[in-house]
């Protein structure tokens, strides 16, 4: 098991990776995070929350089981979103040359191994 | 044995951790043993799961043997793992191209081309491509195909659009189903539940790329046990549902649905 702080820092060692938080599925709520300076904490918490809770319903509509991984890629970056155990979901923005596959790795890694 | 392939075997027994099994593996490819270069090569991903040049090794590999879907999936892995592997481009744009999809070969060379503006052998790859028919449909003229992976290819990758199929379908914004089946756990058709739960996912995802400054969005792949779900606007009112098994590589999926995209374009226009 790793706190939290442990698993935002291999994260955002990824490269391209401008910051990761935990938040709080249900609330949109920032549990920790660990971003570069002008980026909205709260903003990204709600936003990514909201779109994981409509995600989710959708899956569970398809009979399938909560989403594992959420992938938002736009023309300029990527949201990424790996739900954990209970309530929290690990969160992570990325620039468009980031290395995703390396990053999703590691969130996969660190979501499953958080205190 | 070869004198490279000497010296790369000894150096792997030394260290077999090291990366050697890369060139290693791509030396006997060459030299066309390739059951020797396939074990090299799948030792190595056992150890570097996650290295995308492990995974394009393979994908020639796999090439060179005549199992094109084995490469197709090779190539989708690295990509997964490094977007910008300019092999994997290529090769995949040349499997498309054998395959006779010129549109999607084009747009994978296209994506080769930003990311390596100064290799030369991407616009010449381009021009052929768009200038020709697939080497597919024109036997003996294999070598005209962007040379990715100078393995000689056969046939079209297969099962690209019929593995663990669970669906595709059009919504519009109102979470209404234009067109398109999907099928849940019992074959049943779950469209119409999920198409009102997307309702508002294509507004609240140009919502979150807005504010976070990632532009305008493309696409949300979502991962799940049973299924990977991956979504496309096809235009800004409309989104396109495609659900695949889980063990379909999730960049093979996007290449699925990108072409469904295009489709869903086409036919929004004849009947729009």
């Amino acid at each position: 098991m790793i706190p939290a702080d442990t698993a935002l820092e291999r994260v955002t060692q990824v490269p391209g990776i401008k910051g990761s938080l935990l938040i709080s599925g249900s609330d949109g709520l920032v549990v920790a995070e660990r971003l570069m300076d002008g980026i909205d904490g709260r903003a990204i918490a709600a936003l990514a929350a909201s779109l994981v809770q409509r995600l989710d319903r959708a899956t569970n509509g398809a009979g399938m089981r909560a989403p594992t991984f959420v992938h938002l890629r736009g023309t300029g970056g990527s949201v990424l979103a790996a739900p954990g155990r209970g309530d929290l979901v690990l969160v992570a923005v990325a620039t468009v040359d980031a290395n995703l596959g390396l990053a999703r790795v590691k969130m996969l890694d660190a979501v499953s191994q958080l205190a | 044995m070869t004198d490279d392939i000497k010296t790369l075997t000894a150096r792997l027994a030394q260290e077999p951790s090291s990366l050697a099994f890369l060139e290693l593996g791509e030396a006997l490819r060459r030299r066309g043993q390739l059951e020797a270069a396939y074990k090299v090569a799948r030792g190595g991903l056992s150890r570097y799961p996650t290295l995308a040049d492990a995974h394009d090794l393979m994908a020639r590999i796999l090439g060179d043997q005549g199992d094109l879907a084995g490469a197709f999936d090779a190539w989708a892995d690295a990509l997964r793992f490094d977007p910008m592997r300019i092999g994997a481009l290529k090769g995949i744009a040349f499997l498309y191209f054998r395959a006779g999809d010129v549109p999607a070969a084009l747009e994978h060379l296209r994506r080769a081309s930003e990311i390596d503006p100064d290799d030369p052998t991407i616009p010449q790859a381009i021009e052929r491509v768009a200038s020709g028919p697939s080497p597919a449909a024109k036997p003996g003229a294999a070598r005209a195909a962007p040379d990715a992976s100078a393995t000689p290819l056969e046939a079209p990758p297969q099962g690209a659009h019929t593995n663990g199929d669970h669906g595709t379908m059009l919504v519009d914004g109102k979470g209404l189903r234009l067109h398109g089946t999907l099928r849940g756990p019992s074959d049943e058709d779950v469209g119409d539940r999920v198409a009102a739960e997307l309702a508002g996912v294509s507004r609240e995802a140009a919502r979150t790329s807005r504010l976070l400054g990632l532009g305008t969005w493309e696409a949300i792949a979502v991962e799940s046990p049973e299924g990977n779900l991956f979504l496309v606007p096809p235009t800004p009112e409309t989104l396109l549902l495609t659900v695949r098994d889980a063990s379909l590589p999730l960049a093979r999926l996007g290449l699925i649905a990108e072409r469904a995209a295009r489709e869903a374009r086409e036919w929004l226009a004849r009947h729009g």
